[in-house]
């Protein structure tokens, strides 16, 4: 897959005027890009049910047909809605997502009795759940294609998703912990009988997109009044009041929802397009201090406190030693670690494995489970699929035109990189282990729904970004009524809705 | 715009490359680490899914694995319960193992070298054989006679160990550690259940999972008479040579003078010998000590087996159940001088001297045998896992020769003595000549003494056929004498087996 997409990479890489260049669509790129990952999903479905269940199913290639069938429904909604959308991503998410529901069917097999297993429905348990949220996240993400034509009309919308983002955070650090609290964590809203949604993913993108609209507001500001400090341009004590804001809001959920990794993520993902907005290294210096800074006080706290921060000291401890509590606090981590090292190498095979030695392995250690059966190769080609999107999502924020939709890519492509970062780092103890879902791969509707969008997201900025200048278009892709495309590229440009 | 965004690509690649080289860490360089870890749980899935051997004693299964349908296909039971917990050990999950389980761990889970064959073939034909099995040496009505004579024992003792073994090969026929536990709770596949039972055992009154046939040492009292005695045969002293005796004795050194037990023992200045071993006479013990040196002493003990601390009892060759060191002491002085004082009280089983309930049997065991120390052991054989194919059989063979064949039938005659004439009458059983030595040894100021017996049981032609040795810790008055009468129950036991074998 990266060979396939390299040479996409010159013309953005080039010049201020990305695209112009660019007529072809690429779309049959992706079609052959997109079935060589659903072979890649259909061989890893055979190959767990012949470790599983000695024998290969005659209908071991349904649930790879009905993927097959969505993803292929998307490629088609792409080809006539965005036409000129980056190729690499729908493939690349397509094997992501396919391997997820693939490993959560693989841990459904083995946690049927043994009688029952070559007869598990395919809409059963966890790998069914997934299934079928996958289908629906897809339908969503078509939906997301068809509504947003073009990706600045959000900005219409952003104090509205701002507002909204911001309630999502809310909700589940003010319901009780009985509505609220899973594994310690106060990041959802349960509904008792029915189910929980994580609300918090969907702010993410409501959050970056009031980010992108008010930085591209105020970068101005933001960027030229300031004064110089230790050879460093450092801004006016006023306008860091929004940092601030965000960074006590991330405190809030550090303390209240007891989740290090989204209070990372947001704070992580406000400070990157901060500093892409206005250039500014003095801003992820602050912003760094200020997280590390606080992060250390909520450790320091916890440990001569406690109360709302005995949560994150606790982490931060199994975290230096892990070993040290390997039956209690430590058990999910050690067995994370033991799963990967049984897996060495070249791991023991898809269905070869003890995912289930680890305690929740579909949730936060799914990257553990499936290290163990794929090994170091196959977590490395996970790893690469991963960074493609990341650096095809800033890609298409290099190409973009208008600075919003420059900030909303390169926020969502990174936020998306940061949040594979913190998860993979946590259960491989080069982080303290925070509670984020692995995107694509992790059970949960929630976050793998929000992703989706986020992937509808990019791919509408990247056929924006993409998109001929002349002769492509027409009035349907600019129903905003947006910028003549004579000021595209410039970095002075102002939204103005 | 575009800098910063390319800037914040690069970010992403170090941020993936930390990840990259992390799980490099992890999956290369630590992976044996992890892989084998106590706390990985795969080792013993794995371990788990082939049916482990069968431990055996005269065709019953002691040891055993049943499919269980569960994650761990298979679940070790041990059907005798308390009655074999020290010989057999036990198998966890979770826990570390011991007993015979631990030595032989490899033959049994089927991963031994022996068993290559079996799983080359297991591979073609996709069958899953089990383990092997092994045989133990043990005589079920022996290591009934000694389980239910320790349970049972008429002085209330707590604390105690009973061994026998066959004098002629080093058979061990019965071993018992008093108190003693229930194997199947730790062998749990619930490892929390495990470890509670665990913790219980391992805090429990007494130590239930300490072996004390083989790893307590406790002063022996006057069964260590027996080794002064064949250093006194074998320095001009006959059986019948009269020996100075008394009713008390005051080493040079020391004004604590040495009594007998009962003033009726050995009051006269001088007796035999044998009367002085039958009737255990302190004085008599003492003063031959001192006269024979501590030298003498010392290397007597080290011939019949003090002070070898690599004695191991399993097979009849590496490996096998640790057997803790006797020691006989300094006997010195603070300058390195004998302390005659140390050397009367070390003369009759006090003072620095500390033996095992399996050094006892292994005196006796000589004395029994001709002179000829037999190298005790478990394990009688490994079978193949279909019981057709023999990977080893046990060939006895000499510990060592601690004395003549003379003086071991000198010995031979004063142990008799001892249980026909003596303190240890209460081991006598019909049909047999049973000869032994009692010992009462104080085990401290305030603590009540230990009660010992060693001895064998000949038949009707002469030959040996069992050796044994009963310890009732703090059993107190009449510790002693029990011991005499738990250790005939024993060899009667195990004549009666062999007899029928």
């Amino acid at each position: 897959m990266t060979a396939a997409a390299a040479p996409a990479a010159s013309p953005a890489m080039t010049g201020e005027q990305p695209g112009v260049r660019l007529a072809r669509s690429r779309r049959n790129a992706e079609l052959s890009l997109l079935l060589l990952a659903l072979v890649i999903v259909a061989a890893y479905g055979a190959t767990v049910e012949a470790t599983v269940l000695d024998t290969v199913t005659p209908d071991f290639w349904v649930p790879t047909a009905v993927l097959a069938g969505v993803f292929l429904a998307l490629h088609v909604v792409i080809r006539y809605l965005a036409p000129y959308a980056d190729p690499a991503l729908l493939p690349a998410v397509a094997l992501l997502n396919g391997i997820g529901v693939g490993f959560l069917r693989r841990l459904d097999l083995a946690r049927a009795a043994p009688a029952d297993r070559e007869s598990l429905a395919i809409f059963a348990g966890n790998g069914g759940r997934q299934f079928a949220w996958t289908l629906a996240s897809v339908m969503l993400a078509a939906g997301l294609l068809a509504l947003m034509r073009d990706h600045r009309s959000v900005s219409r919308y952003a104090y509205t998703l701002g507002l909204a983002g911001i309630v999502l955070v809310m909700i589940p650090a003010v319901l009780p912990a009985k509505y609220s609290e899973i594994y310690g964590a106060k990041l959802w809203i349960i509904v008792p009988g029915v189910g929980q949604i994580q609300p918090g993913e969907f702010a993410k993108l409501a959050l970056l997109a009031f980010f992108a609209y008010y930085l591209v507001r105020k970068r101005e500001v933001l960027s030229l009044a300031s004064h110089r400090f230790l050879g460093i341009d450092f801004p006016r004590g006023r306008d860091l009041g929004p940092v601030l804001a965000v960074w006590a809001l991330s405190v809030l959920v550090l303390v209240f929802e007891k989740d290090l990794g989204t209070s990372l993520l947001y704070f992580g993902m406000f400070v990157v397009t901060l500093y892409i907005a206005t250039e500014r290294v003095s801003w992820l210096l602050i912003g760094l201090i200020l997280f590390f800074g606080g992060a250390y006080l909520a450790y320091v706290l916890g440990g001569v406190v406690g109360g709302p921060f005995a949560n994150f000291h606790l982490r931060a401890q199994i975290w230096l030693d892990p070993f040290a509590d390997p039956y209690q606090d430590g058990y999910q981590l050690v067995q994370g670690l033991l799963a990967l090292g049984s897996g060495g190498l070249f791991g023991a095979g898809p269905g070869g494995g003890e995912p289930l030695e680890i305690p929740e392995v579909q949730n936060d250690f799914i990257f553990a489970g499936i290290g163990e059966e794929i090994g170091l190769f196959g977590l490395s080609a996970l790893l690469v699929v991963y960074l493609l999107i990341v650096e095809r999502g800033l890609r298409a924020a290099l190409a973009v035109r208008d600075s919003f939709g420059k900030l909303l890519a390169g926020g969502l492509a990174f936020t998306l990189g940061l949040q594979v970062f913190v998860i993979v780092g946590g259960i491989s103890k080069l982080i303290p282990l925070t509670g984020q879902t692995t995107p694509f791969l992790s059970a949960g509707g929630s976050s793998l729904m929000a992703n989706w969008l986020l992937i509808a997201v990019l791919l509408r900025v990247s056929d924006a970004a993409r998109r001929p200048v002349t002769g492509g278009g027409g009035p349907a892709a600019r129903p905003g009524g947006g910028p003549p495309e004579q000021l595209h590229g410039a970095p002075t440009e102002v939204i103005r809705p | 715009m575009n800098a910063p965004l390319r800037r914040v690509g690069v970010v992403a690649m170090v941020l993936f490359g930390l990840l990259f080289a992390n799980l490099n860490w992890i999956q290369a360089y630590k992976a044996d680490e992890y892989r084998n870890s106590d706390y990985n749980g795969r080792v013993q899935v794995a371990e788990y899914e082939r049916k482990r051997g069968n431990i055996e004693a005269g065709g019953t299964a002691l040891a055993t694995s049943k499919e269980t349908g569960g994650k761990l296909r298979f679940l070790r039971t041990y059907p005798g319960g308390e009655k074999y917990a020290h010989v057999l050990g036990y198998k966890p999950v979770n826990l570390g193992d011991t007993g015979i389980e631990r030595v032989e761990n490899d033959f049994l889970a089927g991963t031994s070298d022996a068993l290559i064959a079996n799983r080359i073939k297991d591979m073609f034909t996709g069958d899953e054989t089990g383990g092997g099995n092994v045989l133990l040496t043990l005589s079920k009505r022996a290591q009934d006679a000694a389980f239910n004579g320790l349970s049972n024992n008429q002085v209330g003792a707590k604390k105690g160990a009973a061994i026998a073994f066959d004098p002629r090969t080093g058979a061990v026929q019965a071993l018992v550690s008093m108190p003693s536990f229930d194997p199947n709770p730790l062998a749990s596949h619930d490892t929390d259940e495990a470890t509670a039972a665990y913790n219980k055992l391992e805090s429990a009154e007494g130590g239930p999972l300490k072996n004390r046939a083989l790893s307590e040492v406790l002063p022996p009292g006057s069964t260590f008479k027996i080794v002064v005695a064949a250093a006194a045969l074998e320095n001009g002293i006959g059986k019948n040579t009269q020996i100075p005796a008394g009713p008390s004795y005051t080493p040079p050194t020391s004004g604590t003078p040495i009594r007998n037990a009962v003033p009726s023992i050995c009051p006269e200045s001088e007796v035999s010998l044998i009367s002085a071993v039958t009737e255990s006479c302190n004085t008599g013990f003492a003063k031959l000590g001192v006269e024979l040196g501590a030298d003498t002493v010392k290397e007597k003990a080290r011939q019949f087996g003090f002070e070898q601390d690599d004695l191991t009892v399993g097979q009849l060759g590496e490996g096998g159940l640790p057997v803790a060191a006797s020691r006989t002491g300094a006997m010195q002085g603070p300058d390195g001088s004998t302390d005659p004082a140390a050397l009367a009280q070390s003369s009759i089983g006090q003072r620095d001297v500390k033996m095992t309930p399996l050094q006892g049997a292994l005196i006796a065991g000589a004395v029994a045998n001709g002179g000829s120390q037999m190298r005790p052991y478990l394990v009688r054989q490994l079978l193949a896992p279909d019981r057709t194919t023999s990977y080893y059989t046990a060939k006895p063979r000499e510990l060592r020769q601690p004395v003549s064949g003379q003086v071991a039938s000198d010995l031979r005659d004063m142990m008799v003595s001892v249980v026909e004439n003596g303190t240890g009458r209460n081991a006598k059983f019909n049909g047999y000549t049973v000869g032994g030595k009692t010992g009462t040894a104080q085990s401290g100021p305030q603590t009540p003494d230990h009660g010992w017996f060693i001895g064998f049981a000949l038949d009707s032609k002469g030959t040996p056929v069992s050796a044994v040795c009963v310890v009732l810790e703090e059993a107190g008055s009449g510790g002693s004498a029990e011991a005499a009468r738990i250790a005939g129950k024993i060899m009667q036991a195990a004549a009666a087996d062999s007899g029928g074998r």
